[in-house]
């Protein structure tokens, strides 16, 4: 069972190593050969998963660990590359295997015609093994290898499209604002290790639990530097702007990585050091709190955007505030049971996002496209379930995880918290609505130019199916988080939960009628407020007031370099003196001569007179 | 009579013409024959000295510079035959090259 567990990340990564070598060595793979060892390592893993699965599907303790190799040893510091296999990474190497597999069977379809088809399969192999790392990894050290290997493959993939600028450009804003969370990340490990000893995952945490009291300063401060890098993988306040600008990259690998999976790897870390939050009171109000703003912003954002993929990219942001706002009130299954759901759901409406944009010319603006209900009536269909998962409408497996969080919520008596996921519930309804009738049942623009093939049309058809029917909790995740008890809620409440998704949809649908989507605000208030929504509530110019302009002033003063003019000025003097004594070297012999006998004179006046 | 003073006026006007001479002539041979006359000075007051104490190691001290100036201007002459067979002149203001100053 541990060799199953070391082959799953290894596959993608061998083939992601052969993919990017194989031009160095001068070998031109065929198109045919590159996809099968790209979409075939992936398969491999699944299969891995698959068989992981099976084994452990009748043990109540889901507890798989091996240690493969040493990695480094100084004194009590002893890194190796060991894994760690439980209900909660079980459940996410399901995912990201899975949802990956159908994602590289998409992108067989939608990169068919790129020229640099086997650097993308290279880099999205990479992003599977280093996101299996992430996840497996027992220690701290070796998930953020994996987490930066992610970082590394999101920042590649953005900027896929090298020769546009703006891509490049959306790339670096994604890897800078990341690094800016990992290197709170980076010093949280660090104090972990030297205040604990340990930094594998297990043991610290224990060591945490006998050392530190609840509240103790050190836990909180660990975990807000934890917190920081979860923030700025999972694009939450205030470090959420890179992600809709993320949308440069291929739409699968907006699927695959700004979705279902790299995204939500903060949820992940969080919920993975759950015994060290549950120290830390403070840090996890910090959590909720977070998570309600940044669904809040984000779901109101998302209603004013016109670019397709930049709706689902601020419904991402939302979506993980909810996750966050779960782990911040401490419920751990619920916040992972909305990661399942929403890793179906997301990336179901990101691929079909990119047959839609792949249909119609690339074209990006929702209200270019419109009355494509009859045209395309396969991918409307997946869109509609997308969107119905999104919105949380009953029985679709949205539904069953936000509503666990919402019933947590009120449990715990956060009612202004509960208030907010209500609301957002209702935008989020709302949006994914609009979105859908605009581009379905809207006015015709433009008609679509070819079908999507096969290999894109079944990965859409087996998430929709895996998006109706995600609704079910693995029972593995209520064994680890046992502090995590599931109830039946009231009547009320339920119909409360069910009430507000299907208004929202009722009032998406009268607004579509009387033609208010994409027809410009009427007054002076709502053209702002949209400006306002549309810019994403000016987050990007508020940073770039605050923080870019005055740095970028600061180095045009500092152009000259004040530090270096000191040993400037050591040459500027040295080059005066030498001008200065070098006049005497001028080659004049009776100015040597003059000066001889001036000097003759004056030592001799002074020998005789003194 | 001579007194120690004449000669030292002497010898003072002497080594002064000799200097003057040094300092003022541009061509390398009178500097040369400036020299020789400030050697002259020099020994014309060996030589009173040596008479005024009675010893004669002023007169030695004479020989001495004699032979000096002797293998000073051999050496001086041919040096400057030469120069001026290499460089078409004995100027020593156009006689600069060990010069430092770049631009001159």
């Amino acid at each position: 069972m541990t060799d199953l567990l070391i082959l799953i990340p290894l596959f993608p990564l061998l083939s992601a190593l052969l993919l990017i070598s194989a031009p160095a060595f001068s070998l031109s793979f065929p198109k045919p050969l590159v996809t099968c060892i790209a979409v075939g390592s992936v398969a491999a893993s699944a299969v891995c998963v698959a068989a992981l699965q099976w084994q452990l599907n009748d043990q109540s303790q889901y507890l798989v660990q091996a240690t493969f190799a040493n990695w480094m040893q100084v004194g009590q510091f002893d890194i190796g590359f060991g894994f760690y296999l439980d209900a909660l990474s079980l459940v996410m190497i399901s995912i990201v295997t899975g949802v990956g597999l159908l994602i590289h069977i998409y992108s067989v379809g939608f990169m068919a015609e790129d020229a640099d088809y086997q650097r993308f399969f290279a880099y999205l192999n990479l992003f599977v093994g280093a996101m299996l790392t992430l996840v497996l990894a027992d220690n701290l050290i070796l998930l953020y290898l994996g987490w930066e290997g992610v970082g590394l493959c999101s920042y590649l993939l953005i900027g896929f499209w090298y020769r546009d600028t703006k891509n490049t450009l959306a790339a670096n804003k994604a890897f800078i604002i990341t690094r800016i969370g990992d290197t709170g990340l980076a010093l949280g490990l660090f104090l972990l290790f030297s205040t604990l000893g340990t930094l594998d995952i297990q043991s610290m945490q224990q060591h945490a639990q006998l050392h530190w009291q609840t509240g103790d300063v050190m836990a909180n401060v660990c975990c807000l530097l934890l917190l920081s890098g979860a923030v700025g993988k999972s694009g939450q306040l205030p470090l959420q702007t890179w992600l809709p600008d993320a949308m440069a990259g291929p739409t699968p690998v907006s699927a695959l990585i700004h979705a279902a999976t790299m995204v939500t790897a903060g949820v992940y870390l969080i919920a993975r050091c759950h015994q060290l939050f549950e120290l830390s009171p403070l840090a996890m109000q910090c959590v909720a709190g977070i998570g309600a703003v940044t669904l809040l912003i984000a779901a109101t954002a998302a209603l004013a955007q016109d670019y397709i993929k930049r709706i689902l990219a601020y419904s991402t942001i939302s979506q993980i505030g909810y996750m966050f706002l779960a782990l911040g009130v401490g419920a751990w299954s619920a916040a992972i049971f909305h990661l399942i759901a929403h890793a179906f759901f997301k990336a179901l409406l990101f691929l079909s996002a990119g047959a839609l944009i792949h249909s119609m010319r690339h074209q990006h603006n929702i209200f270019r496209m419109g009355g494509l209900a009859n045209k395309l009536p396969l991918v409307c269909l997946c869109f509609l379930i997308g969107c119905s998962a999104l919105a949380g409408l009953p029985l679709l497996s949205g539904f069953f995880s936000k509503e666990m969080i919402l019933g947590r919520l009120l449990e715990q008596q956060q009612t202004v918290l509960w208030a907010i996921a209500l609301g957002g519930a209702f935008i989020t309804a709302f949006y994914s609505f609009r979105l859908f009738f605009v581009v379905f049942l809207g006015r015709v623009t433009q008609l679509p130019n070819r079908q999507p093939t096969t290999t894109m049309l079944a990965p859409l058809v087996i998430l929709a199916i895996l998006a109706v029917f995600g609704g079910l909790l693995p029972k593995g995740l209520m064994v680890l988080f046992s502090s995590d008890p599931i109830e039946v809620h009231s009547f009320l409440v339920l119909l409360i939960t069910i009430a507000v998704p299907v208004s929202a949809v009722i009032f998406a649908w009268r607004q579509f009628k009387h033609g208010v989507f994409g027809a410009a605000p009427t007054s002076p208030v709502l053209q702002s407020l949209h400006r306002f929504l549309y810019a994403g509530w000016y987050f990007d110019a508020f940073y770039q007031t605050i923080l870019i302009q005055p740095f970028i002033s600061l180095t045009r003063l500092n152009r000259n370099d004040i530090i270096d003019s000191l040993s400037r000025g050591l040459i500027h003097g040295s080059a005066v003196l030498h001008s200065f004594f070098s006049q005497f070297q001028n080659g004049q012999l009776r100015r040597y001569n003059a000066s001889l006998v001036l000097f003759s004179i004056v030592a001799m006046t002074w020998v005789l007179l003194a | 009579m001579i007194t120690p003073i004449d000669i030292l006026c002497f010898s003072l006007a002497l080594f002064s013409i000799g200097v003057y001479g040094v300092l003022v002539r541009r061509n390398l041979v009178f500097i040369l024959i400036s020299i020789e006359i400030m050697l002259n000075a020099v020994i014309v007051l060996f030589i009173a000295g040596s008479s005024f104490h009675n010893n004669a190691d002023g007169q030695i001290m004479y020989l001495l510079v004699l032979t000096l100036a002797a293998s000073e201007v051999a050496i001086g002459l041919g040096l400057l035959i030469h120069m001026y067979r290499r460089l078409h002149t004995l100027d020593v203001d156009q006689l600069s090259k060990l010069s430092d100053v770049s631009d001159e």
